[in-house]
């Protein structure tokens, strides 16, 4: 079996995985790392949502030896070593952007990533972002507006509850 | 100024914490040491006669440990029904076997054949392409209205027909009923179809199985809303395992929403298949597996009829429906249509006279269950649209026709046995005219018409049972469960708190607001206290978590619980201060002497408790812990008023939602955020079942929407911000709490607001027609105006 190398959430990794092994499968099985979800087989629900050198990818849809060589961080690399959350995690606390907390990560992967490209989106730019993320808890009302407050943004008007 | 602390305040949730940084504890994230891996493999037909199963060339397949069939449960009992309905004439209904593995027949796509353990996942689904089969296709009844004609294919052969049941309610009623049709001023008839939704929680099903040589005794980790149910079901009725030999975890579960309540053939098969190899066997389904085998919602097809006077006054109701099972009865299915559907043909309004007919239809499909709401959205969408259809050909307001017919005198006992403690409905559309701002949609449409659009408003109540139930009820209308819940209160030395609780939290937050409650109860800070549920080793006896009844039920259990931690703690204080005990009071976590100032503090009487140099032991026993049961005296009934504004593209017969206002009437409210959030998510769900959502077969039964390629999710860019508020409150009377339940009310409430839009807008753009059914997808919509 090939032998695949990585650097996830800042440290080397490697492990013997069989060529079909996805990304997703080598995180969670081989590294433990399993805050990064699988909730279809699709590749349409983004539960399992990481950035690969940079860009967000659904580790459903790539192979472990891909990402050979490559730079991963997954949720569980998202808060600071000292346990401060991201602006993201925050804000979706903050605005309870998150019931079950199943399609959680791979929502604050892609909103993270969101955020990087286009630092203050609208609410059409949030939500044709979230294409790729299935939430099936919150009718997507809180994860648009934490996304909207983690960058910077007046949200209180949004829409009065 | 809001609440910071306790009741009614929105403290922030402390399960987000592990959420956000990953290191949940999901079921599928649990992996024992030595443990196996199980593929099902599953049929590819909707009906057949299984000829053979070969498994020999797959057991030799690299890393094979065992494979099972049908034939390896003869003696093992089949998945039980808890619930038994009495059909109009007073017969039971009929109730198929439903083996773990299919014996003898298969009976819908999906149906567990065979089951392969091995090394690991993947090499146990390369054996499963490997077992040769042999299956005999039969014809499949798909549509209910055909199954039931006398020459049907039978599902189930040693059934007399697919009929489950043919059940009246209130059938001594209906003769007067159809007297008052007879004289009515106006009739009103509509048909229409509730579509087939499949739930979707985000986090597919799990089962890990474990077995204990030295104890002989089972464990079963599963993705579920009632552990302690799953322990009862599949320990007494399939695999015969003592409660005190099974234990059952549901960790962090990834939503539910009515699809986890139910027992599953693969929590008894990874069970009993631990047992059988001595070593844990591990399933998790993927998104495919889960649409064959989660069981669906709904499906309910209808005709309603509703009969007004000269003065507008509804004089009575009829409806006629066929509601699908399935091909198996799945744990609580006949308690939907019937018991969760009938009971609240009234909704909001004085309609003296009803009649609810329902047959209950099995057919080659995935087993039909609770879905949110359960029986209650199915109610809610007819009686709402043929209120819109009569107000349509009578030429009055919708809502005039509404608040005419309200109840208004509580509480209030309808004509289909349940008795409505309290509500205000005039309130609730009061505040709804206010937060959709109804006045200003004419404004509003004459500025969509400037962009080619036609806008509608669509409006409507609901009301709902919740809260489920009292036990001696629910006997005498045929559930083989008791529906009490529990919570012990056990309270340490140093004065923290874990609270075991029957109900189950998989996203509605109980780690955060069942806390506030406690707290508030005892004075002290919420993070003095945990809640722990999920473990049938950890927690006493309850029924788990659905119906929205964790809070006005297990809250209450809770309550009672906490009362009697502090009549005890009263007594250890008043022997600390040397006062009576009836002068001891309780406030902000200092117990005090009435007209003095003694005081001690909680953490001394708990201290004194547990270390008990100076206690009155001869009048009471050292340590604080408490248990309640608690068993309501009847449902719950939130209700409330929604209003939603659709524009559709004329060109293309596109619906978009512009607004969606909710008033909820929920009573008492312990954690204004988590409502609000659990309302959104109702209405997300109520949306996509309104637009987006819908499980087609194929005549043949094969499943057309299998995946998120078919079946349309909602997105983000579906909906819109929600207008929601829960200000109009009218306690409940008989809990502790006042409490009504907010986690099904969005599902409920939704629908038929998106439908009377549509409606509404079409007709004002020249579109002479009353009703399209769900979901109202472009295609639907487009061809619904130029038909």
């Amino acid at each position: 079996m090939p032998e695949v190398t990585m650097t996830v959430n800042g440290k080397p990794a490697s492990g013997e995985v069989e060529g079909r092994t996805l990304l997703v499968q080598f995180l969670r099985e081989d590294l433990n790392l399993t805050g990064t979800h699988v909730g279809c087989d699709t590749s349409q629900c983004g539960a399992c949502v990481v950035h690969v050198d940079g860009q967000a990818v659904k580790a459903c849809t790539m192979l472990a030896a891909e990402a050979d060589g490559a730079e991963v961080t997954t949720i569980e690399g998202m808060a600071a070593p000292d346990g401060t959350l991201d602006r993201v995690q925050e804000a979706f606390k903050e605005h309870h952007g998150l019931q079950c907390g199943f399609c959680t990560p791979g929502m604050v992967m892609s909103a993270a990533a969101l955020l990087r490209d286009t630092p203050k989106p609208t609410e059409a730019e949030v939500r044709e972002y979230l294409e790729g993320n299935i939430c099936r808890c919150t009718g997507y009302h809180n994860i648009v507006k934490a996304i909207m407050a983690a960058s910077g943004q007046e949200v209180s008007a949004l829409a009065a509850e | 100024m809001p609440k910071d602390h306790g009741i009614g305040a929105s403290s922030k949730r402390r399960e987000d914490e592990r959420f956000l940084t990953g290191v949940g504890n999901y079921t599928d994230d649990i992996n024992l040491r030595g443990q196996a891996y199980v593929h099902f493999l599953r049929s590819d037909v909707a009906h057949g006669k299984i000829n053979k199963v070969d498994t020999s060339a797959a057991e030799a397949m690299p890393g094979v440990v065992r494979i099972f069939t049908g034939a390896d449960f003869d003696g093992v009992g089949g998945l039980p029904c808890g619930w038994q309905v009495t059909d109009k004439h007073g017969q039971p209904m009929q109730e198929p076997a439903h083996p773990v593995l299919a014996q003898g027949k298969v009976r819908h796509v999906g149906d567990p054949i065979a089951a392969v353990v091995a090394e690991t996942a993947a090499k146990a689904r390369d054996a499963a392409e490997a077992i040769e089969y042999d299956i005999d296709e039969l014809p499949a009844v798909i549509d209910m209205k055909k199954a039931v004609q006398p020459d049907a294919p039978k599902v189930h052969d040693d059934l007399e027909s697919n009929l489950c049941y043919d059940w009246g309610f209130v059938e001594e009623n209906k003769p007067a009923v159809d007297e008052a049709f007879e004289k009515a001023a106006h009739v009103t008839t509509l048909e229409l179809v509730n579509n087939r939704l499949i739930a979707n929680p985000m986090e597919p099903r799990v089962a890990v199985g474990d077995y204990a040589r030295a104890t002989d005794e089972s464990t079963l980790y599963t993705t579920s809303q009632n552990p302690h149910v799953i322990r009862l079901l599949m320990g007494a009725f399939v695999l015969g395992i003592p409660e005190h030999k099974l234990r059952v975890v549901a960790p962090d579960v990834g939503g539910g929403f009515g699809t986890k309540i139910f027992h599953y053939a693969e929590e008894a098969f990874c069970t009993f298949a631990a047992r059988a190899l001595a070593r844990p066997v591990k399933w998790t389904a993927s998104r495919s597996e889960a649409f064959m085998s989660d069981a669906h919602g709904r499906d309910h097809v209808t005709k309603i009829e509703l009969a007004l006077d000269a003065d507008n006054n509804f004089t009575a109701l009829r409806t006629d429906t066929y509601a699908n099972m399935g091909a198996y009865l799945s744990t609580f299915a006949p308690s939907v249509p019937t018991w969760l559907h009938g009971t609240l043909m009234a909704g909001n309004y004085k309609t003296p006279l009803i009649y609810v007919n329902v047959k209950a239809v099995f057919t080659n499909t995935v087993p039909v269950d609770a879905y949110r709401g359960a029986g209650r959205p199915e109610a809610t969408f007819q009686l709402e649209r043929v209120i819109d259809k009569a107000a349509i050909e009578l030429g009055v307001d919708p809502i005039e026709l509404r608040r005419k017919n309200f109840i208004t005198e509580f509480p209030y006992e309808t004509p289909v046995a349940v008795a409505y403690d309290t509500g205000d409905y005039h309130a609730t559309m009061d505040k709804l005219e206010e937060i959709a701002d109804l006045s200003g949609f004419e404004a509003r449409r004459k500025e969509s018409a400037a962009r080619g659009r036609l806008r509608g408003l669509g409006v409507n109540t609901y009301i709902e049972a919740c809260g489920i139930a009292p036990s001696n009820l629910v006997g005498q209308l045929g559930a083989r469960a008791g529906l009490y819940e529990s919570a012990t209160v056990r309270v340490n030395a140093t004065g923290s708190i874990s609270v075991m609780t029957g109900s189950h939290s998989h996203g509605q937050g109980h780690e955060t607001a069942f806390p506030q409650v406690v707290a508030d109860m005892l004075g002290i800070d919420e993070s003095m206290i945990d809640i722990v549920h999920g473990d049938t080793a950890r927690v006493p006896m309850g029924m788990g978590t659905y119906g929205s009844r964790s809070l006005a039920v297990g809250g209450s259990a809770m309550v009672r619980a906490t009362e009697k931690v502090i009549n005890k703690a009263k007594k250890i204080a008043a022997h600390l201060m040397e006062a009576s005990e009836a002068d001891i009071e309780l406030k902000d976590g200092q117990f005090t002497v009435a007209g003095t100032d003694k005081s001690v503090a909680w953490g001394d009487v708990t201290l004194a408790a547990y270390v008990p140099h100076n206690y009155p032991l001869e009048d009471i026993e050292p340590g604080l812990e408490e248990t309640a049961f608690y068993d309501p005296s009847n449902f719950t009934y939130p209700s409330g008023a929604y209003a939603c504004e659709v524009e559709v593209d004329p060109e293309t017969g596109k619906v978009t939602i512009e607004r969606f206002a909710a008033a909820d009437d929920f009573g008492n409210i312990i954690n204004p955020m988590i409502v609000d959030g659990q309302v959104h998510g109702g209405i997300g769900q109520g949306i996509g079942q309104a637009l987006l959502e819908g499980c087609a077969y194929d005549e043949n039964g094969q499943l057309i929407t299998g995946s998120y390629m078919d079946y349309a999710m909602p997105r983000a860019d579906d909906v819109p911000f929600y207008q929601v508020d829960h200000s109009c409150q009218t306690p409940c009377t008989h809990n502790p709490l006042g409490v009504k339940g907010c986690g099904e009310a969005g599902a409920i409430g939704s629908p038929p607001a998106v439908v009377n839009a549509v409606v509404n807008a079409l007709r004002s753009g020249g579109h002479d027609l009353t009703h399209i059914d769900m979901p109202l997808s472009p295609s639907r919509v487009w061809q619904a105006m130029n038909a």
